[in-house]
C-alpha cells in the first residue's frame, strides 16, 4: 500500500513550513504529505499546531518560510479563496452555511450559473443534485439549511467543497457533534471520497474514529513534527506517547470511592417534548454516567436539573429533603454546579478574562455593601486557576484566546470555586486533546473522593465505560437501561440507547 | 419513526405548511380584520376603498421594498424619511424654477439624487464600519438638516407646481392611478432582482451568513453598499411621487415616515436579525398596516390610536415570528436524526 502510494505525486506537500504569531512559533519546520485517494489523519493535542498547519494550506496564513507544493509545484496562497480555486477545500466542525437559503443554493452560492443575467434556476437544482448523488445521499436540494441536523449540514458542505472541484478536502473534527450512525455514514461518504482519487485529512481526537477510516497518520507535538505512520502499523498507545511525549498509562483513572448518602434523588421528572418519567438517585462519591445517542434528552435532563428550563412535574430531593428549582441561582443554592457541553456559548464569557470568568458565579463572596474587592477575587481565581494547571499567558488573559481544553479547565475552575456538592457535567471533554482529558478524568475522580456526586454526560462510551461508577442509558427522553461498572459493555450500552437487542448490534 | 415520539405528527406537517406559507398568515390577518370592520361599518366594502388604500400604501410600498433589502443585510435604513424630505425638496424647486422639466426627467433626478445619498450610507457603513442603525440614524438628522438649509425654511405650494408634475403620481391614463403603477412596477423589479439575479441572491447570502458568504466569495462589502443606494434610490422615486400626490415639498415632509417602512417590512416577515424576507410579504404588510388605518379614519376613531395599532401590530408580528422560529428549531433539532 505505502509503496504504491509514493510513486504518485502527492496532491499537497508541505516542507519545513515555519509561523510563529508575535514571538512564538506555532510551527517549527513541520513537513507534511498528501496523495490523491489517502485518508490522511493529522493528530496531536490541542495547541499542537494542527490548526496552524490547516490554516497555512486553505491559504489564511501565509508560512514564515518553508514551502507549500501543489501537484509538486511550489505556490503561495494569496488568501482562502485562492487556495479553494486551486482545489483545496476545508469542513469545519461548526458547518458554517446560509441557513435561511436551500441545500441547493448553499452548494452554489456566489456562482449561481446565469442566462442573460438571470440565474438558471434548473441549471442551480441539477448541479445540486448531481453532487448529492454523487455522494449517495438521499437529501431533497429545496430543504433550507437551518432545518437540517449537523451532519446533514457537513454533506452539504462537503458538497459544495466537490462541486468546487476540491482534490484535497480538509475536516477539523467533523465527527465531534455527530451520533453514531451519522459518524458512519460521514465515513461511508470519506471511504467514497478515496476511491475516486480525492485526498481527505481528516482531524479527530478519537483514536478509534482515525482506526476506522484512515490511511496514514501524521503526528505534531509542540508545533514540530513527529512522524507519519501507516495507520495498519500502530497501536493506539504508539499514538497516545507520540501525542504527548510521555506515556499514558490509564486514560480513565477513576478510583473506587466509597459511596455515601443518597444526595440527589429524581422521581418522575418530566418536560413534555424533552423528557419523560426520569427517576434516579445520585449518591455522594459516585459519578452517574448518563449515556445515550445525541437528541436522547440527556442535556435537556441536565438542564432541567439546574433550573435553566425546569421540568413540568417530577420531584427532585436533595439530601430527602425535597426542594425547588427553577433557576439556576436556585439550583446554585442548593450545592448544584452545571458545566454545559456547550462551553464557548453556554460555559463561558468569551471576551472576559480567565479570573472573571472563575469569580463570575461567586461574586457576592467577594462583595460588601456593594463594593468588589478586586484584589482578593483575582487572588482566589489565580488559585483556582493553578490548581487545574490553566495553560494561559495569566489570568487576565481573555477567555476567546484560549485552546479548548484550557477553556473547559476554566469552566471547571470557576465551578469548583462554588464548592459543589453535585456537579453536573456534560460532555466534559469533547474536543480536547488526550493529555488536558486525562487531567480532567482525574480531577472528576478527586472530587469524587471528596464526597461531591457527580453526574456525567458523555457521548463517548470508553469515558463512560471508564468513569462511571453506575450507567444509565437514555433513548427518546426515558432512562432505557441502568447498569453497574462491573457488568456494563459498549454492547450493552448501545442496545439500550438505540432499543436493539445486544446479539442484533453485535451483527453491525 | 417511534411511538413514543413527542411530536405529532399531523400537527407538525399542519404548522409547516403555515410557516412555509408565512403570507398566508397575513392574509388570514387582513381577511380577518377586513370582516371585523365590515360587520361595524357596511360602507367600507367597496371598490373605491380598496382602491383608496391602494393609492395610500403606494408609497410605502415602495420604500419598505428598500428597507427590506437593508433588513434582509441584518441593516436598517432609518434615513429614509430624510432622503424623501430633501428629495422632494430639491426636486419641486427644480421643477419650480425650470417647469418645462418633464415630469419623467423630474423622476430620474429624484432617484438620482437618493442614489447618491443612500450611497453617502453604505460608504459610512461599509468603509467607515459604523453599525447601520447608528450611521443612519446620524443620516437621519443630518438629511433632515439639510432640508432645512436648502429650503430656508420655506415650502413649494401647490400652485407654484407646474400641472404635469402634479399629475406625475395621480393620473391615471392606464386606469388606475400612476402611483400605483409605479409600486406594481417596483414590487415585480424587487422581485426578480431578489429571486432572479446573482446580486438579489447575494443580499439573501450576506444576511444569512456573513462569514460564509465572504469565504464563498460573495463581494459582501459591495452587497451591503448596493442596498443602501438601492434603498436611498427607491425613497428618491418615492419623494417625487410624494410631493406629486400631495403637492406640496415642506421642510416637515414624511417625518417619521421611517418607522412605517420599518413596520411593513417587520409586519411582512422580514426577520430583523436579517436573511429572509419577501416582496409579496412586504406588500402584504404594508397592505395591512394601511387598512388598520384607512379602517380607523373611517370608524372615526382617533388617530392616536393609529399610532398605537401599529405599534401593537408590529410587537404582535414579531413576537409570533420568534414563536414561529423557536418551534422550527425545536421541530428541526432534536430527536430527529
Amino acid at each position: 500500500m505505502t509503496e504504491d502510494v509514493n510513486e504518485q505525486v502527492p496532491i499537497i506537500q508541505m516542507r519545513d513550513i515555519s509561523k510563529s504569531f508575535s514571538g512564538v512559533h506555532a510551527l517549527k519546520n513541520v513537513r507534511m504529505e498528501v496523495f490523491p485517494g489517502e485518508v490522511h489523519a493529522l493528530l496531536g493535542e490541542n495547541g499542537a499546531g494542527k490548526s496552524t498547519l490547516i490554516k497555512t494550506m486553505t491559504g489564511v496564513y501565509q508560512p514564515d518560510s518553508g514551502e507549500i507544493l501543489l501537484h509538486g509545484v511550489p505556490l503561495r496562497f494569496s488568501g482562502p479563496r485562492h487556495a479553494q480555486q486551486q482545489g483545496i477545500g476545508a469542513i469545519y466542525q461548526e458547518p458554517s452555511l446560509f441557513p435561511d437559503l436551500d441545500i441547493a443554493e448553499n452548494i452554489m452560492a456566489g456562482r449561481q450559473p446565469t442566462r442573460s443575467g438571470r440565474v438558471d434556476w434548473r441549471a442551480v437544482y441539477r448541479e445540486a443534485q448531481n453532487m448529492l448523488q454523487q455522494l449517495g445521499v438521499g437529501l431533497d436540494p429545496h430543504l433550507k439549511a437551518r432545518n437540517l441536523s449537523v451532519a446533514q449540514q457537513q454533506t452539504v458542505e462537503i458538497a459544495r467543497a466537490l462541486s468546487l472541484n476540491a482534490q484535497l478536502l480538509i475536516m477539523d473534527e467533523p465527527t465531534s457533534s455527530l451520533t453514531l450512525t451519522e459518524v458512519e455514514e460521514l465515513f461511508r461518504i470519506i471511504r467514497q471520497l478515496r476511491q475516486s482519487g480525492t485526498a481527505v485529512i481528516f482531524i479527530s481526537h478519537r483514536l478509534e474514529e482515525l482506526f476506522a477510516v484512515a490511511d496514514r497518520v501524521t503526528i505534531l507535538r509542540d508545533g514540530q513534527y513527529v512522524g507519519t505512520r501507516a495507520m495498519s502499523g500502530v497501536k493506539t498507545e504508539d499514538l497516545i506517547q507520540m501525542m504527548v511525549g510521555r506515556q499514558v498509562n490509564e486514560l480513565f483513572p477513576k478510583q473506587e470511592a466509597p459511596l455515601g448518602d443518597t444526595r440527589l434523588e429524581v422521581q418522575g421528572l418530566t418536560l413534555s417534548g424533552k423528557f419523560a418519567d426520569v427517576s434516579f438517585a445520585l449518591h455522594a462519591g459516585e459519578i452517574l454516567g448518563v449515556a445515550g445517542l445525541i437528541g436522547a434528552g440527556r442535556t435537556d435532563l441536565a438542564r432541567a436539573l439546574f433550573g435553566i428550563q425546569p421540568a413540568q412535574s417530577g420531584t427532585i430531593k436533595i439530601d430527602g429533603t425535597a426542594v425547588e428549582i427553577r433557576s439556576a441561582q436556585q439550583a446554585m443554592a442548593q450545592g448544584l454546579g452545571f458545566v454545559p457541553e456547550d462551553r464557548q456559548h453556554h460555559g463561558l464569557v468569551l471576551p472576559m478574562s480567565i479570573a472573571d470568568n472563575i469569580t463570575l458565579p461567586i461574586l457576592p463572596r467577594y462583595a460588601s455593601a456593594g463594593w468588589l474587592h478586586a484584589k482578593k477575587a483575582k487572588r482566589d481565581a489565580s488559585a483556582a486557576a493553578q490548581r487545574l494547571e490553566v495553560k494561559s499567558a495569566g489570568i487576565a488573559q481573555k477567555a476567546k484566546e484560549l485552546s479548548g481544553g484550557n477553556q473547559q479547565k476554566v469552566v471547571l475552575a470557576k465551578w469548583l470555586e462554588t464548592q459543589p456538592r453535585i456537579l453536573i457535567l456534560d460532555e466534559p471533554t469533547r474536543g480536547i486533546d488526550v493529555g488536558t482529558k486525562a487531567a480532567v478524568h482525574q480531577l472528576m475522580s478527586n472530587l469524587a473522593n471528596q464526597g461531591v456526586a457527580i453526574l456525567m454526560i458523555s457521548s463517548e462510551l470508553p469515558e463512560i465505560l471508564g468513569m462511571s461508577d453506575r450507567i444509565l442509558v437514555m433513548r427518546e427522553g426515558r432512562i432505557t437501561g441502568e447498569f453497574m461498572r462491573a457488568e456494563a459493555t459498549q454492547e450493552k450500552l448501545m442496545a439500550a440507547a438505540t432499543a436493539v437487542s445486544p446479539d442484533k448490534s453485535e451483527e453491525n | 419513526m417511534n411511538t413514543t415520539a413527542p411530536t405529532n405528527q399531523k400537527s407538525r406537517s399542519l404548522f409547516l405548511t403555515l410557516v412555509r406559507f408565512r403570507e398566508l398568515s397575513i392574509i388570514i390577518f387582513i381577511l380577518l380584520l377586513i370582516g371585523v370592520v365590515a360587520l361595524n361599518t357596511p360602507a367600507f366594502l367597496t371598490i373605491e376603498n380598496f382602491r383608496n388604500i391602494l393609492l395610500n400604501i403606494s408609497i410605502l410600498v415602495i420604500v419598505a421594498l428598500g428597507q427590506m433589502m437593508v433588513i434582509i443585510t441584518r441593516g436598517i435604513d432609518l434615513s429614509v424619511s430624510s432622503i424623501i424630505g430633501l428629495v422632494a425638496m430639491m426636486v419641486s424647486f427644480t421643477v419650480v424654477a425650470f417647469p418645462g422639466v418633464s415630469p419623467l426627467a423630474a423622476l430620474l433626478l429624484g432617484m438620482l439624487l437618493g442614489a447618491i445619498l443612500g450611497s453617502f450610507n453604505g460608504v459610512i457603513i461599509t468603509a467607515g464600519k459604523v453599525p447601520p442603525i447608528i450611521a443612519t440614524l446620524g443620516t437621519l438628522s443630518i438629511y433632515r438638516g439639510m432640508v432645512f438649509l436648502y429650503s430656508g425654511g420655506t415650502w413649494i405650494n401647490s400652485f407654484e407646481m407646474p400641472d404635469g408634475y402634479r399629475a406625475l403620481a395621480k393620473a391615471s391614463p392606464l386606469g388606475l392611478p400612476n402611483i400605483i403603477l409605479f409600486a406594481i412596477a417596483i414590487a415585480i423589479i424587487v422581485y426578480i432582482f431578489l429571486n432572479h439575479t446573482r446580486p438579489g441572491r447575494d443580499i439573501y447570502a450576506v444576511g444569512s451568513n456573513p462569514d460564509a458568504a465572504n469565504v464563498a466569495g460573495i463581494p459582501v462589502q459591495r452587497t451591503l453598499f448596493m442596498v443602501y443606494v438601492i434603498s436611498g434610490l427607491l425613497a428618491g422615486l418615492a419623494a417625487v411621487l410624494w410631493a406629486s400626490r400631495f403637492e406640496s415639498a415642506q421642510t416637515n415632509t414624511a417625518l417619521g415616515f421611517e418607522l412605517q417602512t420599518v413596520a411593513a417590512a417587520v409586519v411582512g416577515g422580514v426577520n430583523i436579525f436579517g436573511g429572509s424576507g419577501s416582496v409579496i410579504g412586504v406588500v402584504l404588510g404594508a397592505f395591512l398596516l394601511g387598512t388598520i388605518d384607512y379602517a380607523l379614519i373611517l370608524m372615526q376613531i382617533s388617530p392616536f390610536w393609529q399610532l398605537a395599532a401599529q405599534g401593537l401590530l408590529i410587537l404582535v408580528a414579531v413576537i409570533v415570528d420568534s414563536a414561529i422560529r423557536r418551534r422550527l428549531q425545536r421541530l428541526g433539532g432534536a430527536g430527529e436524526f
